[in-house]
């Protein structure tokens, strides 16, 4: 399933990398420690996690992964948004909680597998 | 459904409070930012997280958190242990990592115990 | 002279908080709860001055040497008071920035220094009040009343 597709299920606000939509999701990580899911995490997966730090543009670089979800309706800070754009990680912001939309996106990822 | 849904639902481990097990559970909330829990969790909810220390205990305690569910199979100190039992909030662990637990739970019925945040920095 | 009305206080007690001594971190708040539990203080009342008093105490845990939180229970009214040995706050509306945080490694671990607590703190209580003196300490004054 597309960035995309999944954007236009769960109404999301695309923040930045706004024309890196096409990538495919192959899994989701909910998580808020850093070093868990730079440990855990794998390519392709959206990241769903209320930090709002330029360090997770870093860790989803390293990791590949396809996106960024915010919850709680958590903004980026102006350098995350930077870097992210130069990084081409798109980063969106849901007014969701964590369980909610890693509910939400489990059963489009499952519905379409 | 029941604490012993969950545990079957999550193929869990009952840590603390296998005699608690008929408890009744609705709603959930995921995180490991114990603020955030502060923050947006309600009583009566399941917690699922990764972190283990005490903290996770008395964040739970503080709000009349129902359970623990430790995700990616952490095992919580022995002293976590203790003050759970003292402070009688049930712990489970299961294998899988946060998303996969909340998705399936959320599949199964299980709701977040808010459906939308006012605004970012919490309510009241 | 008239005599002085009875103090309509239902409860007053101080409770002492170590600072950097995270294993305890969290028992104070835990008293509070019990003892507002007893005092048969609403539950959704008791939860919030739970809340208020363990983000308050965490943040002692983690910058100061030492704390003290004040409770008094009043008919309609829980009062907490704060005051810690500390190295106060150079910057009250940046430190009130949800997201701003000094917060080290060991904090982050966990689960706090995410730069929540104070905002939690404000909005979990009725009425706050913050002021710091850089070398000296920092007070919290937090009123939540039942409704």
């Amino acid at each position: 399933m597309k960035i995309e597709e999944i954007v236009q299920a769960l109404g999301l606000d695309v923040k930045c990398a706004k024309d890196c939509l096409d990538r495919e999701v192959t899994g989701g990580y909910t998580g808020d420690l850093l070093s868990d899911v730079m440990g855990n995490s794998k390519a392709g997966y959206i990241w769903i996690t209320r930090q709002v730090h330029q360090n997770i543009v870093a860790v989803a670089s390293l990791k590949e992964h396809s996106a960024i979800i915010l919850i709680n309706s958590s903004q980026p800070t102006a350098e995350t948004m930077e870097k992210a754009e130069a990084e081409k990680i798109p980063i969106m912001v849901s007014d969701l909680p964590a369980f909610e939309i890693s509910g939400k996106i489990y059963n489009l990822l499952t519905a379409k597998s | 459904m029941k604490l012993s849904d969950v545990k079957e639902i999550l193929d869990a481990e009952v840590i603390v409070g296998e005699d608690n097990l008929d408890l009744e559970v609705k709603t959930a909330f995921g995180a490991d930012l114990m603020s955030d829990v502060l923050a947006f969790a309600k009583a009566g909810s399941l917690l699922l997280t990764g972190l283990t220390n005490t903290q996770v205990i008395r964040t739970a305690n503080v709000l009349d958190i129902a359970a623990i569910i430790l995700v990616r199979g952490k095992k919580p100190s022995t002293e976590t242990i203790a003050l759970a039992k003292e402070l009688k909030i049930p712990i489970l662990t299961t294998k899988y990592i946060l998303f996969e637990t909340a998705g399936r739970l959320y599949t199964k019925g299980i709701v977040g115990c808010l459906q939308k945040v006012d605004n970012a920095s919490g309510r009241n | 002279m008239p005599v002085a009305e009875t103090n309509p206080n239902l409860y007053s007690g101080s409770f002492i908080i170590e600072g950097g001594n995270f294993n305890s971190a969290g028992i104070v708040s835990t008293s509070i709860k019990s003892t507002l539990k007893k005092l048969g203080i609403p539950g959704d009342i008791v939860r919030k001055a739970a809340i208020v008093s363990y983000e308050a105490e965490i943040n002692v845990v983690s910058y100061a040497k030492k704390g003290v939180v004040t409770l008094t229970v009043e008919p309609g009214i829980v009062r907490i008071e704060v005051a810690d040995e500390g190295p106060g706050i150079p910057n009250i509306d940046l430190a009130m920035q949800e997201g701003y945080s000094t917060a080290d490694q060991r904090i982050r671990e966990m689960g706090f220094g995410a730069g929540m607590g104070l905002c939690n703190i404000k909005n979990y209580s009725d009425a706050f009040h913050i002021e710091s003196e850089v070398g000296k300490g920092t007070r919290l004054k937090m009123t939540i009343t039942t409704p």
